[in-house]
């Protein structure tokens, strides 16, 4: 076992393999126990680089690129964007009641979910229904099942896309002109002192 | 060698974070960051079982999975932003309103 873990630890595969895993738990964990928004959103973000690093591991070449490129690039940004709204250095004050039970019930129900869904798999009688090519370049052999096979879906999503972009825009520009804060902002009071 | 079962098991390691996350987090903002650490653990599983599987179908899925969060993240970002601007916080419990 442990002679097992210490070879594969010298093949590069390996070690990327099990230093990727052990920073992205930990930064995960960061996210999610971590009392600042700030340290949470920036873990998160570290973590996903690293995500894209086990993608290029499996020579999902083309995801881990899709990964850094929305994950990282946008979705990341849009996180930072929107912490403009909110007040991000205040630390949030979470109450609760009994984080034993959290915990184990959090993580009994992940075991329960994973049994559940991958107990009735038999997986010697998979068979791959788009198998890859010898040869042929990740990003072209997706692109060629992504625009032949998923045509509908791929239409689909660029749809959903449209409608949650329309629909960001117009939740997040009502009453745009209102101010956040009950209290003047810094400029006002300045002009009021300036009058007096 | 690392095997298919080394993925799935950080895969599972990764979703039980985000729902430990899920369970204790009591401000929506962080309940978002709760919900992208389950969906990055499933795109882990997905392309693990596409490598080694040899198929491309996973990597299809991940690429949907990508689109999804991104379309919730827009939405949702949205909406945060009008509760925070109705409310003053994005705390669960101060956000209750229909207490008995």
């Amino acid at each position: 076992m442990l002679e097992n873990f210490l070879a594969s630890l010298m093949t590069i595969e390996g070690f990327a393999f099990y230093l990727f895993s052990v920073l992205t738990i930990g930064l995960f964990l960061v996210t999610v126990m971590s009392k600042n928004v700030l340290y949470a959103m920036t873990s998160l973000a570290a973590a996903m680089v690293l995500i894209s690093g086990f993608f290029f591991i499996l020579g999902a070449d083309f995801l881990g690129v899709v990964q850094l490129i929305v994950y990282v690039g946008a979705i990341m940004a849009l996180y930072s964007f929107a912490m403009m709204f909110f007040d991000a250095t205040k630390d949030i004050k979470e109450k609760n009641t009994n984080p034993a039970l959290v915990f184990l019930l959090g993580g009994l129900s992940a075991v329960v979910l994973v049994l559940m869904f991958a107990g009735p798999i038999h997986s010697d009688a998979i068979v791959a229904l788009y198998p890859m090519h010898e040869g042929v370049g990740n990003a072209q052999d997706v692109g060629m099942v992504l625009f032949t096979k998923y045509l509908i879906p791929f239409e689909v999503a660029a749809l959903m896309l449209l409608v949650a972009m329309i629909s960001g825009i117009i939740l997040a520009s009502k009453k745009m002109d209102d101010s956040l804060t009950e209290d003047l902002g810094v400029d006002e009071e300045m002009m009021i002192k300036d009058d007096k | 060698m690392i095997g298919l079962s080394h993925y799935l098991i950080v895969s599972a390691i990764i979703f039980s974070i985000g729902l430990v996350g899920v369970l204790r987090r009591r401000n929506l903002l962080m309940l978002f960051f709760a919900t992208e650490v389950m969906l990055n653990a499933v795109n882990i599983a997905f392309a693990a079982i596409s490598h080694y599987y040899n198929d491309l179908t996973g990597q299809m899925f991940a690429f949907f999975i990508i689109a999804i969060a991104a379309s919730e993240v827009a939405v949702g970002l949205g909406l945060l932003i009008l509760l925070y601007k109705k409310h003053g916080s994005l705390n669960l419990d101060d956000l209750a309103s229909m207490r008995g």
